[in-house]
């Protein structure tokens, strides 16, 4: 199945048959004291060289998350949105769970961005979806609704099931639908990649849909995170995973390594160039 | 096995995560009567303080921060219920209502916050993920609690703290608890913004904000404080 984001000229396709699509995760305030400061003060130059850096390293889409505390987010994302595509020519991601701010951004926004996200709760599909018919663009679905975040593989299907009905019901095409299993860490609970990767087979299985994966909560708490992080990346993309939103420095490598070996990349010829174009440079 | 042996087994166990011998070195020092009280600030105490530190300073890891909580956990449902009323004259035990804030499903951090305040022999009542405004000050109404704590890990639930703290205050009822907030996106600045009493940048810190909040209400200081107490600041980038 094949999700398609762009910005012309460039069309990024999310494909389950296809090499795997890095989605950059770092112009999001949370936990990132400097954004957050650089958000409110305006202070663009940081978000600038955030969003240049992370199309240097991979990212084939932005992800465009403004949520510091006591802004006004709507007034902010346009903004933001606005600095993000003049600096890069990627497409990105619209990242809210408000139904104001993603359609603040969706008016301003080139191109045709993903939306980050809806969930399975009544309030967040009545919100989104709507908007994301309006304007004929993909989004991410989140496994949890207003019993949280279920426990196994079976019960996040079953939301997975409800976004995508819904979904079709309002005559949202089923490519438009990208699932994001959940990862929660494993840290808390030895099992939690387990149970993404079931959903993942599970929701891959019966619809056949791209699938987003968030990578890099599964470490948290846990020793040399990167090797975990690493590791769990190439087993959800073994299980169906088709992108990721992340930090493109850190794991392209990894991702273009598992995209060759799963067959994805003719003659090797992405893994070749991407370690020519990034891999240290030798002074002698 | 002398008091000396058992305090130092306990807290051994506690930082081992053994819960059966936490529980069994629990169960000793209640039958060798020493004082419920000081099981705690002997033994619990100092083993959550020392794996907490370790974890702080990446030698320990959230597993065995959570097996540690746990086997407190264990340890207390033996201490707790030998604490007599007298036990608690001039300590500044209290109960403490938690939850995950509305909007919300994270509840990592709200549960390492629950087993450090647990280990501190602080009540817990936690209300879970997802707690709508209200539910806390009916929780808080019906247990009688001292403190309101609010936990957050996305920005979008940050409102929320807000409305917990102008209906308690349209309810009339803002002076009967303190209310505190922590959590990846929540600031000291923030804190002060929405007219909160107190935030810790990581559990330990929240159980510090608690220890002076409850030791302040014995001293007769009610809410809302004029400025939050706050510990520990975001300093990564």
């Amino acid at each position: 199945m094949k999700t398609t984001v762009a910005r012309d000229p460039v069309t990024v396709t999310i494909d389950t048959e296809g090499p795997f699509t890095i989605i950059g995760e770092k112009i999001n305030p949370t936990g990132r004291k400097k954004l957050q400061a650089a958000i409110k003060e305006k202070n663009y130059d940081y978000v600038v060289s955030l969003a240049v850096a992370q199309v240097e390293a991979g990212a084939e889409i932005l992800d465009v998350n403004v949520g510091v505390p006591g802004i006004d987010e709507v007034a902010t994302i346009k903004d933001v949105i606005g600095v993000v595509a003049d600096a890069v020519d990627v497409p990105l991601c619209i990242d809210s769970p408000s139904h104001e701010a993603v359609a603040a951004a969706l008016s301003v926004c080139p191109g045709r961005p993903l939306v980050n996200s809806v969930n399975g709760e009544e309030t967040s599909m009545q919100a989104i979806l709507p908007l994301v018919k309006e304007y004929d663009v993909p989004v991410i679905g989140l496994t949890l609704d207003e019993d949280g975040i279920p426990e196994d593989g079976p019960a996040r299907f079953a939301v997975a099931r409800k976004i995508i009905e819904r979904a079709d019901s309002l005559g949202i095409p089923i490519e438009n639908i990208i699932i994001d299993p959940l990862v929660l860490t494993v840290g808390a609970d030895s099992n939690a990649a387990r149970v993404t990767l079931d959903t993942i087979g599970l929701v891959t299985e019966e619809y056949g849909v791209n699938i987003n994966l968030g990578a890099s909560n599964v470490s948290f708490g846990l020793p040399d995170r990167h090797t975990l992080n690493q590791a769990f990346l190439g087993l959800g993309m073994g299980a169906g995973a088709s992108c990721a939103i992340t930090d493109a420095a850190k794991l392209a490598p990894t991702i273009k390594a598992a995209d060759l070996l799963r067959g994805r990349d003719p003659h090797g010829m992405r893994y070749i160039k991407y370690y020519r174009a990034h891999s240290p440079k030798d002074d002698g | 096995m002398g008091a000396q042996d058992l305090l130092e087994g306990l807290k051994q166990a506690v930082v081992e995560g053994d819960e059966d011998a936490a529980a069994s070195f629990a169960e000793q020092a209640i039958g060798a009567e020493l004082a419920p009280l000081e099981i705690i600030k002997g033994a619990i105490n100092p083993a959550m303080d020392d794996v907490g530190q370790a974890f702080e300073d990446g030698e320990a890891f959230l597993p065995e921060l959570i097996l540690a909580g746990d086997a407190a956990r264990a340890a207390l449902d033996y201490i707790i219920p030998s604490i007599s009323a007298d036990d608690l004259e001039g300590s500044v035990q209290g109960t403490v209502v938690i939850g995950t804030i509305f909007g919300d499903a994270h509840d990592i951090g709200k549960n390492i916050v629950s087993a450090i305040l647990a280990a501190h022999g602080i009540k817990i009542v936690d209300l879970g993920i997802n707690v709508p405004p209200k539910a806390y000050i009916e929780a808080a109404l019906k247990e009688e609690a001292d403190i309101i704590a609010i936990s957050s890990l996305i920005t979008t639930s940050l409102p929320y703290h807000r409305e917990v703290i102008n209906t308690l205050r349209d309810r009339g009822e803002r002076e009967k608890f303190f209310v505190i907030v922590g959590g990846g996106p929540v600031t000291p600045e923030w804190t002060a913004e929405i007219g909160a009493d107190g935030y810790g940048r990581d559990a330990r810190d929240a159980a510090v904000v608690c220890q002076q909040l409850l030791a302040g209400r014995a001293e007769g200081k009610t809410a809302p404080l004029p400025e939050p107490v706050t510990v520990g600041a975001l300093e990564h980038g």
